[in-house]
C-alpha cells in the first residue's frame, strides 16, 4: 500500500511540474506579446506611416514611411521570384521527377536549405550581388529573401501534391489529357489550399527577416520607389533604433515592432484559417 | 494532340529547371563561401583558425575559437533551460490539458514560433536584460558566486545586462515553442492503444508518460531538440543584440562575449581584406554546422516512425 501511495505522490509531483512548465513557458511568451502590444500600440502614431525618419530626441516628429515602402517592395520582389520558381520546382519533384534519384537529393537538399541560418544567406548574396555591384542595393536584399522563400515553397508544394491521390490523375489521363493539363487542372486544384497556405507562411517568414538584409539592402533614410540603391526596411530600422540610446528612436522601434509582429501573425492566422475552411468545404 | 505534347515538354523542362535551381543555389553558396574564405584559410590554416582565440584588428590575427565557444556555450545553456520546460509543456498538452484548451494553447505556441527573431531580440535588450541584471545577477552572485573555485564565474563584472547569460536565456525563450510543438506532435502520434494498455495495467499518468509515451517518441523528441539546437546556432538578431560582442576571455557567465552570428552581424559591414575573409570562413562553418545538425535530426525523426 505504501508503494501505491509513493507512486501516486510521484505522479502528482511530476504532473504538477509539467503543468508548471507549461504555465511558465506560456507566461513568458505572453509577457513578450504583452510588452510588444502595450509599448508598441502606445507609441503608435499616424506619423509613423507618413513621415521620414527624424534625428533623435525631437519629440513628436519622425516616422518610417520609407521603411514601410521598402519592406513592401523587398517582400514583393522576393515573392514574385521565389514563389513561382518554388511552386514549379515542387511540381517537378512531385510529378515528372518522382522516380529520379536526383529529385530525392534535391528534396533533401531543400530541407537543408530551409534551415540555413539566414545570416549565411546574407553573406552569400553580399559576395554575389553587393560586392560586384559596388554597393548595397535593394535587389540584393530581395534576392536574399527569395533564396529563403524558394526551398520553403518548393517543399510545401511537393508535399501537398504528393498527398493528392493517384486515382484522380488516372481519371484525368483516361480522358486523354496531357500530363501538363493533368497537373494544372487537377493536381494543382486539389492541392491549392495547402500550397497557398505554404506560400503565406513563407512570405510571413521573410517579412520579419532582418539578418539577410543587413549586408544586402542595408538601410537608408530616403523615401524611394525602387530597389537600385540601399533600401530601408522595417526590421533593419528596428535593429538600429532599438539599440540606440535615444528615447524617441526606441519608441519608434517599439511601434515598428508592433506593426511587424501584427502583420506576421496576421499572415500566419490567415494561412491557418484558409486551410481549415478548405478542409471543411 | 501534338500541341498538347509540345506544351507538356515545355512545362516539364521549365519545372525541371526550377527544381534544379535549389541544387545550383546550394552548390553556389558552398563554392562562394569557400572561395571568399580562402585568403583566411591560406593565411591561418584550417585547424589553426579553429583553435586561435585572438581576434585582433591591429595585428591582423583572426581566430574562431571564441566565437565557436560562445555559440556552443549559449546554445547548450539555452537547450538545458528550454528542453525540460518544452517537454513539460508537451506532456501537459498531450496528457493533462482539457480538449478545448489544447487546440488554443497548441496554436498559440505555433504562432509564437513564428514571431520574428528581431522582436525577441529587441525584447531581450529592452526588457529581459535590465530585469536579469537587477534581480537575477545579484541572486546568482550571492549563491553560486560564493562557491569556491567556480564562484568567480558567476560574479557580474560589467554593468548593462548585456552578456552571455542573457543571450542564452533569450535563445531559450525562442526555442521553447519550437521544441514543444515538435514534442507535442511526436507524443500525440503514440497509438492510443498503448496508452490504454498502460492505464489498464494500473499505471499512473506519469508512469505512462515515462515508460510508454517517452520511449515510443524518444527518437522524434531527440530530433526535435537537435533541430532546435540548429536553430539556436544560427540565430542572429536576438543574440547580436544582447551578447555584447566582446573579444576577450570569458571570465564570467555575466560578461559580454561573442558568438559566430554576433561577430558577423556586428563586423561584416565594416570589415575588409583578411577580416572579411575570416567572417566568410565563420559563415562557412555555420553552413556546415547546419548540415550536420539537420542531417542528424532527420535521421532521428525518420527513424522514429
Amino acid at each position: 500500500m505504501s508503494g501505491l501511495g509513493r507512486r501516486k505522490i510521484v505522479n502528482i509531483v511530476a504532473m504538477s511540474l509539467a503543468s508548471a512548465c507549461a504555465a511558465a513557458g506560456l507566461f513568458l511568451l505572453l509577457v513578450i506579446l504583452y510588452d510588444v502590444l502595450v509599448e508598441g500600440a502606445g507609441s503608435l502614431r499616424l506619423r509613423l506611416f507618413t513621415q521620414d525618419p527624424a534625428p533623435p530626441n525631437i519629440p513628436g516628429a519622425g516616422g518610417l514611411r520609407g521603411a514601410f515602402l521598402g519592406q513592401g517592395l523587398l517582400t514583393l520582389a522576393a515573392s514574385v521570384v521565389g514563389v513561382p520558381v518554388g511552386v514549379l520546382g515542387g511540381t517537378f519533384l512531385a510529378e515528372y521527377g518522382r522516380h529520379y534519384k536526383i529529385c530525392r537529393l534535391i528534396s533533401a537538399l531543400s530541407d537543408m536549405a530551409v534551415s540555413i541560418p539566414s545570416i549565411v544567406i546574407g553573406t552569400f548574396v553580399y559576395a554575389v550581388l553587393v560586392k560586384p555591384m559596388g554597393g548595397f542595393n535593394g535587389w540584393a536584399g530581395a534576392a536574399a529573401l527569395a533564396v529563403i522563400i524558394l526551398p520553403v515553397v518548393l517543399r510545401t508544394t511537393e508535399e501537398m501534391m504528393t498527398m493528392v491521390p493517384w486515382s484522380l490523375r488516372e481519371a484525368a489521363f483516361a480522358l486523354g489529357a496531357p500530363y501538363c493539363k493533368v497537373i494544372t487542372s487537377v493536381v494543382w486544384r486539389s492541392a491549392m489550399s495547402g500550397i497557398f497556405t505554404g506560400v503565406l507562411l513563407a512570405v510571413a517568414r521573410v517579412a520579419g527577416e532582418t539578418a539577410p538584409l543587413l549586408f544586402t539592402s542595408f538601410n537608408s533614410n530616403f523615401f524611394q520607389l525602387g530597389l537600385n540603391r540601399a533600401t530601408p526596411s522595417l526590421t533593419v530600422s528596428i535593429y538600429q533604433y532599438a539599440a540606440s540610446p535615444y528615447e524617441t528612436w526606441v519608441e519608434t522601434a517599439w511601434a515598428a515592432a508592433f506593426v511587424v509582429t501584427f502583420l506576421v501573425l496576421l499572415l500566419n492566422v490567415a494561412g491557418r484559417i484558409f486551410i481549415k475552411i478548405k478542409k471543411v468545404g | 494532340m501534338k500541341g498538347g505534347h509540345l506544351k507538356n515538354q515545355i512545362f516539364r523542362t521549365v519545372s525541371a529547371a526550377a527544381s534544379a535551381s535549389v541544387l545550383m543555389l546550394v552548390v553556389a553558396m558552398l563554392v562562394t563561401l569557400f572561395v571568399q574564405s580562402l585568403p583566411a584559410i591560406r593565411r591561418f590554416g584550417f585547424f589553426t583558425f579553429l583553435t586561435t582565440a585572438d581576434w585582433n584588428y591591429s595585428k591582423e590575427v583572426y581566430g574562431a575559437l571564441r566565437p565557436l565557444f560562445g555559440t556552443f556555450l549559449s546554445t547548450t545553456l539555452a537547450l538545458v533551460v528550454a528542453a525540460p520546460v518544452a517537454l513539460g509543456t508537451a506532456v501537459f498538452l498531450t496528457e493533462l490539458c482539457p480538449g478545448r484548451l489544447r487546440g488554443v494553447v497548441g496554436t498559440a505556441l505555433e504562432l509564437l514560433a513564428a514571431v520574428p527573431s528581431i522582436i525577441y531580440g529587441m525584447w531581450g535588450l529592452l526588457v529581459l536584460a535590465p530585469f536579469l541584471e537587477a534581480y537575477f545577477q545579484p541572486l546568482a552572485a550571492g549563491s553560486l558566486g560564493r562557491l569556491p573555485l567556480v564562484g568567480d564565474f558567476f560574479q557580474a563584472r560589467l554593468a548593462g545586462g548585456v552578456n552571455l547569460f542573457t543571450a542564452s536565456m533569450i535563445l531559450a525563450v525562442m526555442i521553447i515553442p519550437f521544441i514543444s510543438s515538435i514534442a507535442r506532435e511526436a507524443m500525440s502520434q503514440v497509438p492510443p492503444m498503448l496508452r490504454e494498455s498502460s492505464y489498464g495495467l494500473g499505471a499512473t499518468r506519469w508512469e505512462t508518460v515515462r515508460w510508454v509515451v517517452m520511449p515510443h517518441a524518444k527518437m522524434a523528441l531527440a530530433g526535435g531538440v537537435i533541430l532546435a539546437a540548429g536553430r539556436a546556432l544560427g540565430e542572429t538578431m536576438a543574440v547580436a543584440y544582447v551578447v555584447g560582442n566582446r573579444h576577450a576571455a570569458l571570465d564570467s557567465i555575466f560578461s559580454p562575449y561573442t558568438t559566430i552570428t554576433s561577430v558577423m552581424a556586428n563586423e561584416f559591414n565594416e570589415a575588409g581584406g583578411l577580416q572579411l575573409s575570416a567572417l566568410f570562413f565563420l559563415a562557412l562553418l555555420l553552413f556546415a554546422a547546419n548540415f550536420i545538425t539537420l542531417g542528424a535530426a532527420k535521421r532521428l525523426l525518420g527513424g522514429g516512425k
